[in-house]
């Protein structure tokens, strides 16, 4: 397919690879421990999974799967709330496919609906206005998840809902914004990561100035990634490059995507509609200073938090679950306590398992084999060093 | 024809156009005069043949005939309760007989006798009924099987979604033929029979919530004759099954995980129109999980491979057959794709429905 195959030509992830190869001996770090790169972003970690980057890496090259993934990072009580807002008896609950599956502490929204809440599955907010128009008598919820990649789209639907003077649309809103996050990870006294894969399509939308502070600061390097195997082989080649020639700066690799000053009329909508919230609870990563996005007060009618009563618990994760150390890195997602035993895609713990973006559920569902490979690998260096204190 | 076969279809004729008014209503389900039009009238004039035409509570088969083509039974039963009834390349009535006739088939077996069994949620067009009616006949027509008896409830609004079809089949299978997903073995080729997920993408795309105009008809054929021909030149196919919900990822977990092998795929041999693949990349689906209605998937020893390929491009319903993988050894009940950015990745059983990712 045109615009596609070109950017998973074997022969060129090939040469990208002799590339890499070629770099690490230039790396002092990796003399000690392999050098650890974050994905920031649910997509990125999805296509490694689907095209089995990881195993055409070498070694010295650890890839951590980050906190991108929107419906991985929802804490429990959110999904509760969402579930009692669908359970309004005149409510029409709208909401993306993924988000279907993730566990609340009382049930799903795929469970709810099955019990006889009004639930639908939407592709875009527009579609749910456009049900709210259809259906005046009924009042439509859009629940409103993501990063600023979803975010324009969700203020645009909320202006042209204004415009309209449509009343019976609102919006429950769970967007969350990147930076902070990545500034709590980075503050994190357990951080080893080397650099950064940034987020391609969020960085569509804000662009590439607002993580100058991770190479300035915090003295790491970030390449803006796009998401097919070749891009994200070339972004990891120019993380290497810069810390093999000491340099931390920011880079654009999806340049034919994100252009630096990112997209201007969508970063309008966005901070004409919605303002910061003062924190915002993580799943997993506990409760972030200015990580949630809310609707401003010129456009309370919209807001379900304000329409509606929204209990908004916090519900605690469940004690084995260990999301948390998965997305800040700490530990790989097979070295959870319950990966692949009390926490799988059917019945997942976690957030991590639930969608196909969540680290745990790509590796559970296409990494197995790279598994049996590490554990193979350790336990053979396990022996070897057995015989070498024998002998 | 035959002279009884004659005056079967006057008797028909003389009892149809007897249904009044533009839609089924509960009194069509009654069990009363109406309902008994409405069988006459809509699917005994429609499926008009032998078996049926008596009206007895069952149809009835010589025993002797059935034995003449085998020596075993083959018997299935499928539901079909596709939404929207009518899509790009077909409709329920079409799927509701092809999709009987495939698991059949997929035994080996020669399709013979289907059941009709209606559920009909009450204020559905009249007109509609008939139109799915005869496109069940033609499709049993072109098949060479014979719907010999049926039933009709009709439920309240709400009680069903518009129409609901169970077909069950009988077939016979001939002597020494032997498939079962138990018999793949290390070494063996997986062969399709052409592109994969077409009736899957169909179905999204006629869906009116998502505004996507895919130039995809649903691919429901009937795949018995296909298997016949490949039978014909390598009666031992040790495993064959099409591949509907769940696509040919799930057909090929279910023989891994029964007969305790591996299937690998090779990626850039998968028959995947752009089209499919298009809808896949933009709302983040496989196409080795969608749908299909008219795609088989065979394994057959190394050695026949070749010319089991050959005569499944030789049969219209395979034109576009192609070897998209081997057998091995380990790790066992697993499925391996073996990439084409060079990589592997497991495919596994999915857990629930594939669900489009938000970004």
């Amino acid at each position: 397919m045109k615009f596609v195959d070109e950017f998973r030509d074997p022969a060129k992830a090939k040469v990208l690879i002799r590339k890499i190869q070629a770099l690490i001996p230039q790396i002092p770090i990796c003399k000690k421990r392999p050098l650890q790169l974050m994905e920031v972003c649910g997509g990125h970690t999805h296509s490694i999974f689907k095209y089995g980057i990881e195993q055409m890496l070498p070694d010295a090259i650890e890839l951590v799967h980050g906190p991108g993934c929107p419906v991985c990072v929802l804490p429990m009580g959110r999904v509760d709330d969402c579930v009692g807002l669908a359970e309004h008896p005149n409510v029409i609950f709208t909401t993306f496919g993924d988000a279907m599956r993730v566990p609340g502490s009382r049930k799903s929204l795929l469970e709810a609906k099955a019990q006889g809440a009004d639930i639908r599955m939407v592709y875009s907010p527009m579609d749910a206005l456009k049900l709210a128009r259809d259906n005046p008598t009924r009042e439509v919820v859009f629940f409103a998840l993501g990063f600023e990649t979803t975010m324009p789209s969700t203020a645009l639907t909320v202006l042209r809902a204004a415009d309209e003077d449509i009343d019976n649309f609102a919006v429950f809103c769970n967007h969350i914004t990147i930076i902070p996050t990545i500034k709590a990870i980075l503050d994190s006294p357990e951080l080893t990561l080397d650099g950064f894969l940034g987020p391609g399509h969020v960085s569509m939308v804000i662009g590439s100035a607002p993580y100058e502070f991770i190479a300035s600061h915090y003295n790491k390097p970030l390449v803006i990634a796009g998401f097919e195997p070749l891009d994200i082989l070339q972004s990891i080649w120019m993380v290497l490059k810069q810390i093999a020639e000491g340099r931390c700066e920011v880079e654009n690799q999806y340049q034919r995507v994100v252009p630096d000053a990112g997209n201007t009329p969508a970063l309008q909508a966005v901070h004409e509609v919605f303002q910061l919230r003062e924190f915002f609870e993580w799943r997993g990563l506990g409760s972030i200073d200015h990580s949630g996005i809310r609707l401003r007060d010129a456009y309370a009618r919209f807001d379900a938090e304000r329409k509606y009563s929204v209990p908004n618990l916090k519900i605690a994760d469940p004690k084995s679950c260990q999301c948390g150390e998965v997305l800040k890195g700490v530990i790989k997602p097979w070295q959870c306590k319950v990966f692949g035993t009390a926490c799988t895609p059917e019945t997942p713990l976690g957030s991590l398992m639930v969608s196909s973006e969540g680290a745990c559920a790509a590796v559970y569902n296409y990494g197995r084999i790279d598994l049996a490979e590490i554990l193979k690998k350790r336990e053979a260096a396990a022996n070897e060093a057995r015989v070498a204190q024998q002998a | 024809m035959n002279e009884i076969a004659v005056n079967i279809e006057q008797r028909i004729r003389q009892r149809s156009g007897k249904v009044r008014g533009d839609t089924i209503t509960m009194a069509h389900g009654g069990g009363g005069k109406a309902m008994r039009d409405l069988i006459d009238d809509v699917f005994v004039s429609a499926f008009a043949n032998s078996a049926l035409a008596p009206l007895e509570d069952q149809a009835r088969f010589a025993l002797s005939q059935l034995a003449r083509g085998g020596d075993r039974l083959a018997f299935t039963t499928d539901s079909y309760v596709v939404d929207p009834l009518f899509f790009p390349g077909g409709d329920i009535g079409e799927l509701a007989i092809n999709g009987t006739i495939n698991d059949l088939a997929v035994s080996g077996a020669r399709p013979l006798y289907l059941s009709c069994a209606v559920i009909i949620e009450e204020g559905f067009a009249l007109a509609d009924l008939r139109r799915i009616a005869d496109s069940m006949q033609r499709a049993a027509v072109a098949a060479g099987v014979q719907i010999v008896t049926g039933d009709t409830k009709v439920v309240e609004r709400g009680a069903a979604d518009k129409l609901f079809i169970t077909t069950s089949g009988i077939g016979v299978i001939p002597l020494g033929v032997n498939i079962a997903a138990t018999r793949a073995r290390p070494g063996d080729k997986v062969l399709v029979n052409g592109y994969i997920g077409d009736h899957g993408v169909a179905i999204l795309s006629a869906r009116a919530d998502l505004a996507l105009d895919v130039p995809i008809v649903s691919d429901t054929q009937p795949l018995h004759s296909l298997i016949e021909a490949l039978l014909a030149t390598c009666p031992d196919v040790h495993c064959l099954r099409d591949a509907t919900r769940g696509g040919i990822a799930t057909v090929l977990n279910e023989f891994a995980l029964a007969a305790d092998i591996c299937v690998n795929l090779d990626e850039p041999t998968i028959p995947v129109r752009e089209a499919v693949q298009g809808v896949s990349e933009i709302l983040g689906l496989d196409p080795l999980y969608f749908a299909n209605e008219g795609k088989l998937v065979a394994l057959v020893p190394a050695d026949r491979a070749e010319v089991a390929l050959a005569a499944m491009r030789g049969h219209p319903a395979g034109r576009d057959a192609v070897i998209i993988g081997e057998v091995s050894d380990t790790p066992k009940g697993s499925v391996i794709m073996h990439t084409a950015f060079g990589g592997e990745r497991i495919v596994d059983m999915l857990v629930g429905e594939q669900l489009p990712r938000i970004c």
